[in-house]
């Protein structure tokens, strides 16, 4: 049984690449402010924080040199707390969760910060210099391109544009509707700029409709379903959640928003990358004894609708449990970050709307999925 | 020559398109310029005028700024607000509505607040000066002059310049040399009549023409057939120039002339109503910039896209229809196009005569001299010829009589029986209103090869290159080929002037006087080898460039390439292959091969790669570089600019932009010599590649792009033959690559684009339809 529980969750505002509210910031500044953040609300003494272990798609440049030291010393963290960068893609900052469930049941540490970054204004998709093994490249789709994995699950599955658009008008609604009623006011941490600052999520089309969406050009195939508005956009934001003990979080009167009571990992075809959710979530759900039926909420990151519906398609997801707050689509995807929102996200709507079992769920490029499973108890 | 005054800043009042566009000209010179208008009527924002005039010059092609740099020089503001801080400038351009009241009212405004001694002027295209400073002060009078731009500013090079008997003369100096130097315009001294020199002229020659055109019925494309290349005119002719401009400007230009012209002048004469203008203003048919003019657009009953024309005597359109082609003789020689029978020879000569007539009668009284008037017909309108220039084509006796023939007086400066202008003693020379000739001067600084040709021979010279002595021991290599393309015979008088320089003179310059730098390799050649199957013809012509691209390169002399306009491929590759470019500011210069089916073969992968590597702020590693000009090359992109050659480092921090075509010589000669003391050539670069793996890279980003539909099928296979020779080959990332070997493997992938037949088929495109073919 594990004993790692969740005892809090912060991120930044996600704003679009590029041209968003967070291109001129720093990666290493931005994750720092929501680490410091997430510790400042906890009211733990730093100095018990074992370590700092930070998810990244694209480790180099400003995100290079292992990063989560410099984020930790950035963030003031005393020098006795360490620092860890972790790559997974997609799942960069889940599989940083993971590592310190891992850390915690093997008894080599009791609190962690568990964080996400990504700055896809400044270090782009590919990275700065894409060098990837011809062998490999050429007997093999390893280095597929997203857009067009995306494609693949749609004609698999035979999901249509309209399917995908109706999506993701839900998912903005719905964002749009939850940030309406100040469901992203505790979450966020608000954010310094040369600009000003930051406080909201800049990516929510409130007024996003399916007409709109169906003028659109295929994004990455001439004669393609996937378009940008069924896409996750481009992102800059970071995350993070504090992970410790049981026993710690009691002795230090830290909230518990979720136990977390199973971890998985499952790799597939880097060419359907976006069904490697399917297989994970499985195996969490086995691990932890439960079915979908027992599960009150799911965080399952939309890279794109087409893989998101084909996952709720083949896990049979219900519907009123999926992305409350609206998902990847309409809030962002800072790659790296994302893992780390989904858990943290799932954990505090157990909190909110009283639940039992949450799931939190993704597929990462190259071929694998990811996933998590909270209870509350 | 210049006074005092020195101009740091500028304030332009009025963000209409010719003061925005003179803003941008302004900020193109890396001048901070202040553009006012008024506050809108509506809305909170309260410079929402001025920062829509630049958000709107931003989306504009072509486009009025040089370079998103220069974009950010312009502070936009309200003259509500904001007049005050004209103090801050050195110039104040006043280009607002042509309304003498408002213009008197603004002035007023602006005597308050301004600075006395610094320069004011109004971009007024009619109003003279005399009535525009009507109850001024003594101080404002002298600091006033008028500056008309042409439209758009930063392409139209000429600017016209008229100062009244008050205006401080020093002062005038400096705006005028700030307007040639850093603006780039050649300033023309207008006296203070009205329409000057260009729209005087110009006025009453596009009204002549539309009168003739109509009343002995000619269509439109006849008009244009005529009007236009045989007279020296661009290919637009009369209307669709009319079109170009504007249709809706000429009821506005013939009315604020007519207002302003002394009764009796002869554009009274050919000045009418013309009802189907005012129909087509009402129904929208104002020009390109409205539903069309005179010709226009529509798509046929099939969905394809046709030109109409419009019927002049009905009003109707009616699908364009060629004209039956004019004789050869008339096209070349105007004695023979208005000897030309029937109505198109009437047509020739009721516009040409009374044209020239008028240009002849104004002489005096819009101009100091008939070279003015030229130059400014030449800058202003584009014509090739101005009025004088045509009269001695045309002969001043044929003139006369025809004009006699048409019942219509002869000016008395046609009497003379002295052409216009002569060649003597190597120099051009005009015939004064004393009736002497005086030489045709330049503007101080001013060096043209035009000047030097015609008192000296070229040094050496065959069918496609000469080589001119500059003086102080630089000499000038000119390609003289059709569109200035490159062929074997380049290379060889390249090889032998590098040979001369090195005995005889102390560097080099590369540059010309066509329309254009260079269009890049002969591709008739090309397709006529390809066609041959004569592969190693083809491969020794690849050889021989490289060789002489990298003799030059590693000469004992500096070199410095001069390009502008068009420099593409071939053109360009001479350049980076310089020590210094020294480029006008309105060049277009790229690596354009892959958009014939090719890649570059004259060392420009090596080069560019080099040059971006070695460019401040660039990441080290085997990639950034290569995958920079992989990106430039493989999309075929053409900087829209010099400024924008700059950043995509064709050219370097070190390389010159001249703003004044005019100068371009002169400053690339003094850079050349300005290396040339204790020169030593460039050591050869040696290049760090990623190899295979960075073109697998490479190409699946490609693929991506193929996906997208992006590229084309045959732009895939391209790509991965440019990003063999930019990832250095079969070289592993720990090699050191020579630039030998990257020449070799530039040679290589050209000759497997030489024999496939889509590249074949993308040159052939290229030179029977001048438009790249997407196979």
């Amino acid at each position: 049984m594990l004993k790692a529980v969740i005892t809090g969750y912060a991120r930044s505002p996600f704003q679009l690449g590029g041209k968003g509210a967070l291109a001129r910031t720093r990666p290493d500044d931005l994750a720092a402010a929501v680490v410091a953040a997430l510790v400042k609300r906890s009211g733990l003494a730093p100095d018990l924080i074992e370590d700092l272990i930070v998810g990244c798609a694209f480790p180099e440049g400003e995100q290079g040199l292992n990063v989560a030291r410099m984020i930790g010393l950035i963030a003031n963290l005393p020098l006795s707390t360490g620092g860890m960068t972790v790559n997974r893609f997609c799942g960069s900052s889940m599989s940083a969760v993971h590592i310190a469930v891992g850390q915690i049941a093997l008894g080599a540490g009791e609190a962690f910060i568990c964080a996400g970054v990504e700055a896809m204004s400044r270090v782009p998709m590919p990275g700065f210099n894409p060098m990837p093994n011809p062998a490999l490249a050429a007997r093999h789709a390893a280095y597929i391109g997203m857009g067009e994995t995306a494609e693949n699950v749609a004609k698999l599955y035979g999901i249509t544009r309209a399917e995908q658009e109706a999506l993701s008008v839900e998912s903005h609604h719905k964002a749009a509707a939850a940030r309406a009623a100040g469901m992203f006011t505790d979450e966020i941490v608000p954010i310094e700029t040369k600009g000003g600052l930051v406080s909201e999520d800049g990516i929510i089309r409130p007024d996003s409709t399916i007409e709109a969406l169906a003028t659109l050009k295929p994004a990455f195939s001439a004669d393609g379903t996937v378009t940008a508005a069924t896409s996750s956009p481009l992102t800059d934001g970071a995350s993070a959640v504090m992970v410790t003990s049981e026993d710690f979080a009691k002795a230090h009167k830290l909230p518990i928003l979720a136990h977390i009571r199973s971890v998985a990992i499952s790799g597939c075809a880097p060419e359907t990358m976006g069904l490697g959710p399917i297989e994970a979530s499985r195996k969490a759900m086995a691990r932890a004894g439960i079915t979908v039926a027992d599960l009150d909420v799911v965080e399952i990151n939309e890279a794109f609708a087409a893989q998101a519906i084909a996952c709720i398609r083949d896990l049979k997801l219900k519907p009123e449990t999926i992305n409350i707050d609206g998902g990847a689509i309409a809030l962002g995807h800072p790659l790296g970050a994302t893992g780390a929102r989904i858990v943290g996200k799932a954990a505090s709507l157990l909190v909110r709307n009283g639940g039992r079992y949450a799931l939190a769920t993704q597929c990462i490029g190259g071929g694998q999925g990811i996933a998590t499973v909270l209870e509350r108890v | 020559m210049a006074g005092s005054l020195e101009i740091r800043k500028v304030c332009v009042i009025g963000a209409g398109t010719m003061g925005a566009g003179i803003a941008a000209q302004v900020a193109n010179a890396g001048v901070p310029v202040l553009l006012l208008d008024i506050v809108p009527k509506e809305g909170a924002d309260r410079d929402a005028v001025a920062k829509g005039a630049v958000a709107k010059m931003l989306k504009t092609d072509p486009a009025p700024f040089m370079s998103d740099k220069a974009a950010r020089l312009v502070e936009t503001g309200n003259i509500d607000d904001h007049l005050a801080r004209v103090a801050e400038c050195d110039w104040i351009v006043e280009a607002i509505i042509e309304r003498l009241d408002i213009k008197q009212g603004l002035y007023a405004k602006l005597e308050e607040v301004r600075r006395p001694g610094t320069a004011i002027s109004s971009n007024t295209s009619t109003i003279p000066l005399s009535h525009l400073i009507e109850g001024r002060s003594d101080a404002f009078k002298r600091d006033f002059l008028i500056t008309h731009f042409f439209n758009p500013p930063r392409y139209m090079r000429l600017l016209e310049v008229a100062t009244g008997p008050a205006t401080d003369a020093a002062l005038a100096d400096t705006v005028a040399d700030f307007s040639d130097r850093q603006m780039g315009k050649s300033v023309v001294r207008t006296k203070d009549t009205p329409g000057f020199i260009a729209n005087r002229i110009g006025t009453f020659w596009l009204t002549a023409a539309i009168a003739a055109a109509s009343d002995l019925g000619l269509t439109v494309e006849e008009a244009d057939q005529i009007g236009g290349k045989p007279m020296g005119v661009p290919s637009t002719g009369i209307f669709a120039l009319v079109d170009l401009v504007g249709v809706d400007l000429m009821p506005l230009l013939a009315k604020s002339l007519s207002a302003a012209l002394p009764a009796g002048d002869a554009y009274f004469d050919v000045a009418r109503p013309f009802p189907l203008i005012d129909t087509m203003i009402a129904d929208g048919f104002t020009g390109r910039k409205g539903k069309g003019g005179f010709y226009r657009r529509d798509k046929s009953p099939d969905g394809k896209s046709i030109k109409l024309a419009i019927d002049l005597a009905t009003g109707e359109y009616r699908p364009e229809a060629k004209p039956e082609p004019l004789p050869k003789e008339a096209e070349r020689d105007l004695a023979a196009l208005v000897g030309m029978e029937g109505k198109r020879g009437d047509f020739a000569r009721q516009l040409l005569y009374p044209v020239l007539a008028y240009s002849a009668s104004l002489a005096g009284e819009i101009a100091d001299s008939i070279d003015a008037i030229d130059t400014a017909m030449r800058l202003g309108y584009n014509w090739r010829w101005g009025p004088f220039e045509l009269i001695d084509r045309l002969g001043a006796d044929r003139l006369a009589d025809g004009l006699r023939a048409m019942g219509k007086p002869v000016p008395k400066l046609l009497e003379g029986g002295k052409p216009f202008y002569r060649i003597e003693a190597g120099e051009r020379q005009f015939l004064g209103q004393d009736g002497n000739y005086h030489p045709v001067t330049r503007a101080e600084g001013v060096l043209l090869l035009e000047d030097i040709k015609l008192r000296s021979q070229p040094i050496i010279q065959n069918e496609a290159a000469a080589l001119w002595d500059i003086g102080d021991g630089v000499v000038c290599f000119e390609f003289i080929s059709k569109m200035n393309s490159l062929d074997p015979q380049t290379m060889d008088l390249l090889g032998q002037t590098i040979a001369l320089v090195k005995d005889k003179y102390k560097a080099l310059v590369i540059y010309n006087e066509g329309p254009n730098f260079s269009a890049g390799a002969n591709l008739g050649l090309a397709i006529f080898a390809i066609g041959m199957g004569a592969w190693d013809k083809i491969e020794e012509t690849v050889a021989s460039g490289q060789n002489a691209y990298k003799a030059l390169k590693y000469a004992p002399f500096p070199v410095v390439s001069a390009p502008f306009g068009m420099t593409l491929g071939g053109g360009c590759e001479i350049c980076l292959h310089s020590d210094a470019i020294q480029a006008h500011a309105e060049t277009y210069i790229g690596l354009v091969e892959v958009g014939v089916g090719l890649i570059p073969g004259w060392g420009g992968c090596g080069e560019m790669i080099d040059r971006i590597a070695k460019s401040p702020g660039m990441p080290r590693g085997p990639m950034p570089a290569m995958s920079k000009a992989f990106e430039m090359i493989s999309t075929a992109r053409v900087a829209k600019s010099a400024a924008e050659a700059r950043e995509m480092v064709i050219l370097r921090g070190s390389d010159g932009i001249s703003m004044n075509r005019d100068r371009l010589l002169a400053d690339a000669k003094a850079k050349a010599l300005g290396l040339a003391e204790g020169y030593t050539p460039p050591e050869p670069p040696t290049f760090r590649l990623p190899g295979l793996s960075g073109r697998t890279g490479l190409n699946g980003a490609v693929r991506d792009f193929h996906a997208k539909g992006i590229a084309t099928d045959y732009d895939v296979v391209l790509a991965d033959r440019l990003a063999r020779v930019l990832s250095g080959g079969d070289a592993d990332l720990v090699d050191v690559v020579t630039e030998d070997q990257m020449l070799a493997l530039e040679r290589e992938a050209f000759m497997e684009c030489a024999k496939d037949e889509r590249s074949k088929a993308r040159v052939e495109a290229m030179l029977t339809t001048g438009k790249p073919l997407r196979n």
